[in-house]
């Protein structure tokens, strides 16, 4: 009886190391691809980097075969791919943020009616739609029919639309956090629904909104696809949103289409990468500091 | 106070009834007075009404949906409901269960919430006072005030309910209403806040919901026991306790039920 007892331990400890092993194996595979691709894109892409990489729009084929031709970085930069994405993202962010912190906030309070249901599996819906076909709406929607013509203000609305659900989620799943005892010690003070949810419901699940926010906009910053049938592209620096802009997944696309550009490929791979990563380190950061539930 | 006031009762409340559902009601037919500067208990086995009661005394249980109520509830002879919200809860403060303290507010911010929350601007010497006066009136203000300005929520469970009571009387209400204060507690941080409540009553009119019937017996004035969303006996606590008149409230007392 001991015996039999002894074995099955030694046997349990032999079946936990080699769980353990194949965890951590697990996690070495899915770290490494991270770092083989930062390093890839950093190898093959510092060469560019300088200053004129994000003060000057991108270079012309004939420059940009001028200086491979003769070994020389490639003149120019992705400064009209940058401010595009700035603007576009700014716009649809002055939108989908307060819109979805409110239906969030909505769905939040009214969790179980039958409308918020439905507005809840739509909001599902949305969610799943392809990028492209979120462009080919705002292609139809604003290109025809507001700007006549490609603009940053139809790439914006499409980048709304695909901002709009990961924040309204977001901000549910964030106040379903917070105690019920603190809305009441809210109300029992006498503050108003309104003044309790922008005073205490908002800030209180401060570290949750950001992270949401933050998420959603590094999602939106790699987007592709719906600015090509909305954006299209420009070769210079605009802040009209009524005119096309370029963007930074744009530019990689364009580069990638002119044998002569390459290596900007993997630089502005490399800077669109890193800034994506430092979005979300911010929201860990911020998450950290501002966290109280 | 003059002697008329503390003759005339706070709070009267005439044929209470509270239905969280067409015809189920959780409060039947409730009429008693809550005197001024004492402490009044409401006892019961769980599910008996008596949080709803308590609850209604500040109108904080319109906050269910599909509420139900009839009759009234006259605080210095005038109805509640007839008050707007704000002015009622301004009079008639609350401590819950569990401490809440706002998890992001500091100390200070806490004791000044209900100004800053209802937009009611304080000169900053005001706000200093106002702070001082209700951490001193808790017993809190030598324990916290090298750290007035962290966040509430790193002081103790205990000290953290005597901030939630700071937060409540910096209002100067006239009524305080206690949600089993002490039911998250431990005992040395109940027998202060117990102490606490002794102190309070100078000031405030206290109500208080315990299943703690020794609770009850040691601080309260008045008793109030329910059953079944019934107000079955109220009086005097001494006589409550010791004379029972209803076979309910005796069979509860000696714990046959509840």
């Amino acid at each position: 009886m001991d015996n039999l007892l002894i074995n099955n331990i030694s046997r349990r400890n032999r079946t936990n190391a080699r769980l353990k092993y194949i965890i951590i194996a697990g996690a070495v595979i899915t770290v490494v691809p991270i770092f083989l691709i930062v390093g890839n894109l950093a190898l093959k892409g510092y060469r560019q980097i300088n200053m004129a990489f994000f003060t000057e729009p991108a270079p012309d084929t004939f420059q940009a075969m001028m200086a491979t031709s003769s070994g020389e970085v490639i003149p120019g930069g992705i400064a009209n791919g940058l401010i595009g994405s700035l603007l576009m993202v700014l716009v649809a962010s002055l939108v989908s943020i307060p819109l979805g912190l409110m239906t969030g906030v909505y769905l939040y309070e009214n969790g179980t009616k039958r409308y918020a249901n439905f507005i809840r599996s739509l909001t599902e819906i949305l969610q799943g739609v392809p990028s492209i076909i979120l462009g080919i709406i705002a292609y139809l929607w604003i290109v025809k029919n507001i700007t006549r013509g490609y603009s940053a203000l139809a790439g914006s609305t499409a980048l709304t639309i695909m901002m709009l659900p990961l924040i309204i989620r977001s901000t549910e799943e964030t106040m379903k956090m917070i105690p019920v005892t603190i809305r009441e010690a809210a109300f029992a003070l006498g503050t108003p629904y309104y003044k309790m949810v922008i005073k205490v419901l908002i800030p209180v699940s401060f570290s949750g909104l950001a992270t949401g926010v933050l998420l959603a906009l590094s999602r939106i910053l790699g987007e592709t696809a719906p600015l090509m049938l909305t954006a299209l592209g420009s070769p210079s620096v605009s802040l009209d949103l009524t005119n096309p802009v370029s963007a930074v997944p744009l530019l990689i696309w364009d580069f990638y289409n002119d044998p002569n550009m390459v290596n900007l490929v993997w630089s502005a791979s490399l800077f669109l990468m890193v800034f994506v990563l430092s979005m979300n380190l911010l929201s860990r950061s911020i998450a950290s500091k501002h966290k109280y539930i | 106070m003059s002697d008329t006031h503390t003759t005339e009762p706070v709070l009267k409340i005439e044929g209470l009834s509270i239905a969280y559902e067409p015809g189920r009601y959780a409060v039947k037919d409730v009429s008693a007075t809550v005197r001024r500067n004492s402490i009044t208990a409401i006892m019961g086995p769980s599910g008996c009404g008596k949080s709803t009661l308590l609850r209604a005394m500040n109108r904080m249980h319109e906050l269910y949906p599909n509420i139900e109520t009839k009759g009234d509830i006259l605080l210095d002879g005038q109805s509640i409901f007839s008050m707007s919200v704000i002015e009622l809860r301004r009079k008639v403060g609350m401590v819950f269960q569990r401490p809440n303290p706002f998890p992001n507010m500091t100390i200070y911010e806490n004791v000044v919430a209900g100004y800053s929350l209802n937009d009611i601007r304080l000169k900053k010497n005001q706000r200093d006072e106002i702070v001082e006066n209700a951490l001193r009136n808790v017993t809190l203000w030598d324990e916290v005030k090298e750290f007035l300005f962290r966040k509430g929520t790193f002081l103790s469970g205990g000290q953290q309910q005597r901030l939630c009571v700071a937060r409540a009387i910096a209002f100067n209400p006239e009524v305080l209403l206690l949600d089993e204060p002490t039911s998250a507690l431990d005992p040395i941080a109940t027998s202060k806040i117990e102490d606490l409540l002794g102190e309070l009553k100078q000031k405030y009119t206290l109500v208080l919901v315990t299943h703690n019937m020794s609770q009850a017996a040691r601080i309260s004035d008045d008793s109030m026991f329910m059953y079944l969303g019934e107000l079955v006996e109220s009086g005097r606590t001494e006589t409550l306790f010791t004379t029972p008149k209803d076979p309910r409230t005796e069979a509860y007392l000696t714990g046959k039920f509840g």
